[in-house]
Formats: C-alpha cells, sequence, structure tokens
C-alpha cells in the first residue's frame, strides 16, 4: 500500500479501509514510518485478541522501545477481526514495510468512520514536520 | 541549554539531541541496541563532557576533600581514582563522584572530582558553603579550586578494543594501568597540538574502558583522530541512550534514579564507600548510627518474566504486599530480558524472590537478581 492511499490518526496510527464481500467495512491499521523512525530500538509489542471490541481514539494495544512505551490507539469502533502477530517476531525489521506486510490488526467497524478525526496523508506529513522541530 | 565543544559533530553526524541535565546531549546516531552491542563487542567513543568537573589543588587540598567526601583521602595513592559519595548531615546523598589524585610533569599534585551534571551546580554550592575563606586560606594549608567542566572536553572510550585504540595515543603505558587508575599525559596524535590530558582506566558500561579529558579547544580534533583510528576496530560513536542500557546491565547506579537526598549509602549497597572511622566530614555522624540499623529498602535487581519493561516509579508487590518501587528499567539488549533496579523491603530482597511490578496497570511477574546482571569475562592482569 502507498501511504498516499492511507488516512492517519494524530497518534500515528495508519488506516485502510476497505469493503468486503458481504458489504461491512474493514480498516486495517498500522503504524507510520514516521512513529517507527522516532521510537526505533522496539522490544515488544502487543495486540489484541480476535474479538476485542475497540473504540476510536481507545488504546488496542501497545508498543514497547527501548527508552519508552506508547499506546497504540484504534482509528474506529469495532471489532478486531484479524491480528498480525507475525510481527512480534520481527519487531527490528518493521519498518522496512510499515503500510504492507506490517499491518497489525483488521478491524470490522461497527457503524460510520468519523473521518473529521482522520487525517490525508498530505495533512499527517504537515503534523510530522511541526513535531520534528 | 549548555552544548559539549563536540555538539556541531553530533549534529553533522546524525544524532538525535536531547536535554540531559541541563545539557544537549546525543541520545543514539544510530539505535541504542546496536551502539549497545558495539560498546560490548568492539569499543565505542561517548562524548561526556556534560560531566562536572572540578579540580582541587594546594597544600589543604587533601584534607578539605577528606572533610567533604565519605571516602578517606589519605591513603590515595598518586594515579588512583576512587569513587565516592558527598553527603548531607543526615546521610542522604548528594552526589556519587569519582576523585582522582594525579600531579602534573613538575610534580604538582591535583585532584579532579568528577560529579554528575545534574548535581554540577549543586555540589559547587556546596564546596563554596564548606570552604570559607579562613581554610581556603589557611596559611600552609591553602585550598584551591576550579569548575574545570567548560574548559575540559571528556570522552569514554569503552569496550574490550579501547587499549588497542588508545595505547598509540599517549605516553602512558596502558597495559599497566589498572581498573581506577589514570594518568597525566601527553597525547601523542597531532591533533592534540602538543597538549596533554588526562586518561584514567574507569567507565560507566562494566566493559574494560578508559575516560579521557582534554581542553575544549583540541576536543574535536581529538575526537576526530579517536574516531579515525578506532574504525578499523569497529568503534563506533554512541549516545547516552546506550550509557544508560550498559550502566543497567553493569548494575550501577544513577543519580536521581538509584540514588537521591532521602537514600542512604547503606540502602544503596553503598557502604563500602563509606569510611567512618577518620576525618569527619557532613553526615558521618548520621551514617554511623545508620550503619547499625537495619534499612527500610534496599537496591536490588529485578529480571521481570515478560518482555514489557518496568520503569522508574512503578510498584512492586508480593502478593497484594506494596514492598517497593522501580527506580531504572530498560529492555537488556545482551540479555534480552526486561531487566529493573527497585528498592525493596529487606525481607524481600533475597535473589530468586519472587515478586511481580505494576507496569501501566498490569501485573507483571518478576524475580528479584543479583547485582550486576552482567559481568564481562575478566582477562588477564590489567582487571
Amino acid at each position: 500500500m502507498k501511504p498516499e492511499d492511507l488516512l492517519f490518526t494524530k497518534t500515528h496510527e495508519w488506516v485502510h479501509l476497505t469493503t468486503n464481500p458481504t458489504g461491512e467495512t474493514i480498516a486495517t491499521v498500522g503504524i507510520s514510518a514516521f512513529a517507527l523512525e522516532a521510537l526505533t530500538d522496539l522490544v515488544f509489542i502487543e495486540l489484541p485478541p480476535v474479538g476485542r471490541r475497540v473504540e476510536a481514539g481507545g488504546a488496542f494495544g501497545e508498543i514497547e522501545s527501548v527508552k519508552a512505551v506508547s499506546d497504540l490507539y484504534s482509528p474506529v469502533n469495532g471489532e478486531v477481526v484479524e491480528v498480525n502477530t507475525a510481527v512480534a517476531d520481527r519487531l527490528d525489521r518493521i519498518a522496512e514495510d510499515p503500510y504492507g506486510a506490517n499491518w497489525l490488526v483488521k478491524i470490522k467497524v461497527a457503524g460510520d468512520v468519523d473521518r473529521s478525526t482522520l487525517l490525508s496523508y498530505d495533512e499527517y506529513q504537515k503534523q510530522c514536520a511541526e513535531e520534528s522541530h | 541549554m549548555h552544548c559539549t565543544p563536540l555538539y556541531d559533530w553530533h549534529v553533522a553526524h546524525g544524532a538525535r539531541m536531547v536535554d540531559f541535565a541541563g545539557w544537549s546531549m546525543p541520545l543514539q546516531y544510530t539505535s541504542i541496541i546496536e551502539e549497545h552491542h558495539a560498546t560490548r563487542n568492539a569499543c565505542a567513543i561517548t562524548d561526556i563532557s556534560h560531566m562536572g568537573r572540578i579540580r582541587f589543588e594546594g597544600p589543604g587540598a587533601e584534607e578539605f576533600l577528606a572533610g567533604l567526601l565519605t571516602r578517606r583521602m589519605r591513603d590515595l595513592r598518586l594515579g588512583q581514582v576512587r569513587y565516592s559519595l558527598v553527603t548531607n548531615d543526615q546521610g542522604g546523598i548528594l552526589d556519587d563522584v569519582l576523585v582522582g589524585y594525579y600531579h602534573n610533569e613538575y610534580g604538582q599534585p591535583f585532584y579532579v572530582v568528577v560529579v554528575n551534571a545534574s548535581n554540577r551546580e549543586k555540589i559547587v554550592r556546596w564546596i563554596d558553603a564548606h570552604l570559607p575563606r579562613e581554610v581556603a586560606e589557611a596559611p600552609g594549608r591553602e585550598v584551591i579550586w576550579t569548575d574545570v567542566t567548560r574548559l575540559w572536553a571528556m570522552f569514554a572510550i569503552q569496550g574490550p578494543r579501547s587499549y588497542d585504540l588508545l595505547q598509540s595515543l599517549v605516553d602512558a603505558d596502558l597495559e599497566w594501568m589498572r581498573y581506577y587508575n589514570g594518568a597525566q599525559v601527553r597525547i601523542l596524535h597531532p591533533a592534540a597540538r602538543r597538549q596533554g590530558g588526562i586518561i584514567s582506566r574507569t567507565g560507566y558500561t562494566g566493559e574494560d574502558g578508559f575516560e579521557l579529558s582534554v581542553g575544549a579547544s583540541i576536543a574535536v580534533d581529538v575526537w576526530n583522530a579517536i574516531v579515525e583510528l578506532g574504525k578499523p576496530l569497529g568503534l563506533v560513536p554512541t549516545g547516552i541512550g546506550a550509557r544508560d542500557t550498559l550502566r543497567l546491565e553493569a548494575g550501577m547506579p544513577l543519580y536521581g534514579h538509584e540514588l537521591d537526598e532521602h537514600i542512604d549509602p547503606f540502602q544503596a549497597g553503598l557502604g563500602f564507600a563509606c569510611y567512618l572511622e577518620g576525618v569527619d566530614f557532613p553526615g558521618r555522624d548520621a551514617l554511623r548510627k545508620l550503619r547499625d540499623q537495619p534499612p527500610k529498602a534496599v537496591r536490588v535487581g529485578l529480571e521481570l518474566v515478560g518482555r514489557r519493561v518496568a520503569r522508574q516509579g512503578a510498584a512492586v508487590f508480593a502478593g497484594e504486599q506494596r514492598i517497593g518501587e522501580v527506580t531504572s528499567g530498560t529492555f537488556s539488549p545482551t540479555l534480552q530480558k526486561s531487566i529493573a533496579m527497585a528498592y525493596l523491603a529487606p525481607t524481600w530482597a533475597t535473589p530468586g524472590t519472587e515478586v511481580s511490578v505494576d507496569v501501566r496497570g498490569r501485573r507483571e511477574p518478576a524475580m528479584v537478581a543479583p547485582l550486576p546482571f552482567y559481568r564481562r569475562n575478566v582477562k588477564g592482569k590489567s582487571q
């Protein structure tokens, strides 16, 4: 996936929305390249089990580096339907493909997605540039 | 914000700069884990010019320092370095320091006291308060002191290849320089422009290594010379991120974490650094009493079962009973384990005791572990 096609949270998660054959909206969620670059030295990730209900803006997991720990926040309301457990075994290489193989969870969206809380790639880039100062 | 003479070098080499005790210092250049492993396996150079350094000379210097520090000064041999504490009247720790006793080419002795960056101003005030004019100028027992922090840069060169790297750079025989010894030396590289420096076999990593002080005006050139000489040996520059993971594995306390004014040396496991039978110093009488009482809490190591990291402030439990608090924690790159240091009630401080740590609202099982977590393989006579 190209980052230009994704939406981002202010807390550095990315989300890709698709509609499955039965008409449900599935949100694939990961962590941005900017956040991974800032964290470095990842040592631990905790992801939720399949079936966990999540809320937009609520924590669904945590990611820990040598120097700090951060919560992972869900961009949408819904239920976790798939978890990419393989990323835990390649944390040192997750930054090589943050928008593809290293997605974190897929969430079946409940209700509508509140797009006003999400940023386009350009908006997100702008936020990152401000944070870098 | 204070900057060391190496500030521009750090920025130009991609360092992530952070505020550390009022100094802009490199946290890391590449990755903390890579920099950590380079120190354990080859060698690393770290800018530690933020460390406070105070020089004492004059015929009264020994007596003055003996009356300020917790260690004996009388038996300090020339070229020896000694770990010591500065305590307040209650026996609480104001700082932990290294005292080096050197002499210049003309036989004039001097002491260098290395203090924590975060405590420099406090210790300078403490010295000032304990060195009134009539003491500093007592005929035949004069004391002259200088805060040389901004005048001298200081580099830590640590790791098993440090000796191979530095021997050609100085005129002292480093093979015979034992751990916790040092010397004023000539730096033989042209980058030093015939200036001298002080080198000691000391460090904060648990590896063999040296600390080198040079004048601020030649700091960048000497640093660059060491970086060039070190390349074939695998030398990398490392930041204070790796310095922290290395010292934690080595079980070394850090002021503001394991040490503060409300912790006494016996709790911290630093009773060896208190000589209570000789010269009086602030806190000596309090320490004599504390020595004979069981401590409220003692410093221990913790190894967590899982990979989550218990950081400063995390509460430690035995069952439902709160028994202490974590002071530092990290994920150990060498041991591949989540490790921490904590103060626990003595009943629970025996290695092997099973406890749990509240990590962000969830209990993580842990075991009390002996310190240090990591001990290098000691070989040869230099250790």
